[in-house]
């Protein structure tokens, strides 16, 4: 599944030489451009300073590694829990499941609440989307789509229209019509289209704008009017599993996590990476914003979550523990941020007091993996998402 | 091929840790006593840490009367 393309050949004439030869084609300055390979390596020669070899560049980045630990670690005068001491601890928490929506015919991979805190979208491996009334368990809308393995889904802002995505390496928004009667599926407009999967989308502000990330190692944002790509993030070295926009108060940023083990923190008006945190040791399977926006945290398939500080530019908290072994697949804040629900692989949900560190309890009730795990809008329900083809609402 | 692959692979990872290494940063007491003092404003509102009574959570189901 994680097939990475980057260098895909084709054969055609180059844009710089004009003879026709397979062509490679790579992004200069995110701009595509096919070149034939010996005009790629005339032009990686190019602007070479005299002297600058693989050797020195390679042991120039290293200096700056070395440079970036340092100014870091100058800067961790104390830890995130040694402050939280003088917290008062979390009460014991009361949260169980509330409702278990039951349709889907196979594993449900991903879910997203409507601003208007009730509504919740699905998508599932058997390709269908649902909207459902959590409140009423009623399915208000079913979209059957052509592909399977719907990994990807989320609710527009006006609550009109979702976005779906996965294995047809597209992502299509579909408006939700009151009627009934009509056919979804028939006024569903491909937005997105990328090389590989789509595994994450995201509406930007407004229904207008779509953001993705793909197993093709990039995330793009797009307009979805037109189709037409608006600008694209290249930087992860593998898949890019997850995305999260910041919070609207703190600006135009999001952070992609993805199979380099890397979480990258983008600013969307220049496509530019500002920050990169490495310290997973094995897939980032999610990312999401602290609720200030100058924070986040991620999942990864090394069983921890970890939560990074933006303004201190590195990780301040661990959460594991030696008897949790199976991967964390999906992380959420509570309102407040000082709970982190986390999904893992082992059917459990983990609740986790960010602050102090220590895990506050544990969420029974999943057959099966969890994938997703989303709190509502307003703070009062988490709803989870898992293999065993149901989602359940807990309160 | 791998070498030119190589060395525009190693010029764009060293202009990148160098726009990272160049980026302003504050403590980590700072920065820990910011998230502290966010999580304890909102912690009032945040119905899944305090719990609200059953009868403003839509999600839980109210017990039902039992009419004498």
């Amino acid at each position: 599944m994680c097939d990475q393309t980057f260098l895909a050949a084709t054969f055609g004439p180059c844009d710089s030489c004009g003879k026709a030869s397979p062509l490679m084609n790579i992004y200069v300055k995110n701009e595509p451009i096919n070149y034939c390979s010996f005009c790629v390596e005339m032009m990686a020669c190019q602007g070479l300073q005299s002297g600058e070899t693989l050797t020195s560049l390679k042991k120039e980045s290293e200096n700056l590694k070395k440079k970036l630990e340092e100014e870091r670690g100058k800067l961790t005068d104390v830890e995130l829990h040694q402050v939280a001491e003088k917290v008062e601890a979390v009460a014991a928490l009361s949260i169980k499941t509330r409702r278990v929506l039951k349709g889907h015919g196979n594993k449900v991979l991903c879910v997203d609440w409507c601003k208007d805190k009730r509504r919740v979208v699905s998508s599932s491996q058997d390709g269908k989307i649902i909207v459902w009334d959590a409140f009423t368990l009623n399915k208000e809308h079913g979209v059957t789509l052509p592909c399977t393995w719907v990994m990807a889904c989320a609710y527009a802002p006006s609550g009109c229209a979702v976005a779906c995505g996965g294995l047809d390496n597209k992502c299509s928004v579909v408006p939700l019509s009151l009627d009934r009667n009509e056919n979804l599926a028939a006024k569903k407009k491909s937005v997105a289209m990328h090389t590989n999967y789509v595994s994450g989308c995201t509406f930007t502000s407004s229904d207008m704008q779509l953001l993705t990330s793909s197993g093709d190692g990039t995330c793009a944002l797009w307009d979805v009017e037109s189709g037409q790509l608006l600008q694209s993030f290249h930087g992860h070295t593998a898949d890019v599993l997850s995305l999260d926009l910041a919070p609207s108060e703190t600006g135009n940023t999001f952070v992609s996590g993805g199979c380099d083990m890397k979480a990258n923190v983008w600013d969307m008006r220049s496509g530019q990476n500002i920050q990169s945190f490495d310290s997973h040791v094995s897939d980032i399977n999610c990312v999401k914003y602290y609720p200030s926006g100058d924070a986040f945290a991620s999942a990864s398939d090394d069983a921890t979550c970890r939560f990074y500080d933006l303004r201190a530019d590195r990780e301040v908290a661990v959460y594991q523990k030696d008897s949790i072994v199976f991967g964390a697949s999906s992380v959420d804040f509570s309102l407040s941020g000082r709970l982190l629900f986390a999904g893992y692989n082992d059917y459990t949900i983990n609740v986790w007091d960010v602050l102090k560190g220590n895990r506050i309890s544990i969420l029974f009730g999943h057959e099966n993996r969890v994938s997703r795990v989303r709190v509502s809008p307003d703070g009062t329900a988490l709803c989870s998402a898992s293999w065993d083809n149901t989602l359940r609402i807990w309160a | 091929m791998s070498t030119t692959n190589n060395i525009a692979q190693a010029r764009k990872l060293v202009e990148q840790l160098r726009i990272e290494a160049g980026i302003e940063r504050i403590k980590v007491s700072k920065a820990a006593a910011d998230l502290m003092s966010y999580c304890e404003q909102h912690a009032r509102s945040d119905a899944l840490l305090v719990g609200v009574p059953t009868s403003e959570n839509p999600f839980k189901d109210k017990k039902p009367c039992i009419i004498l």
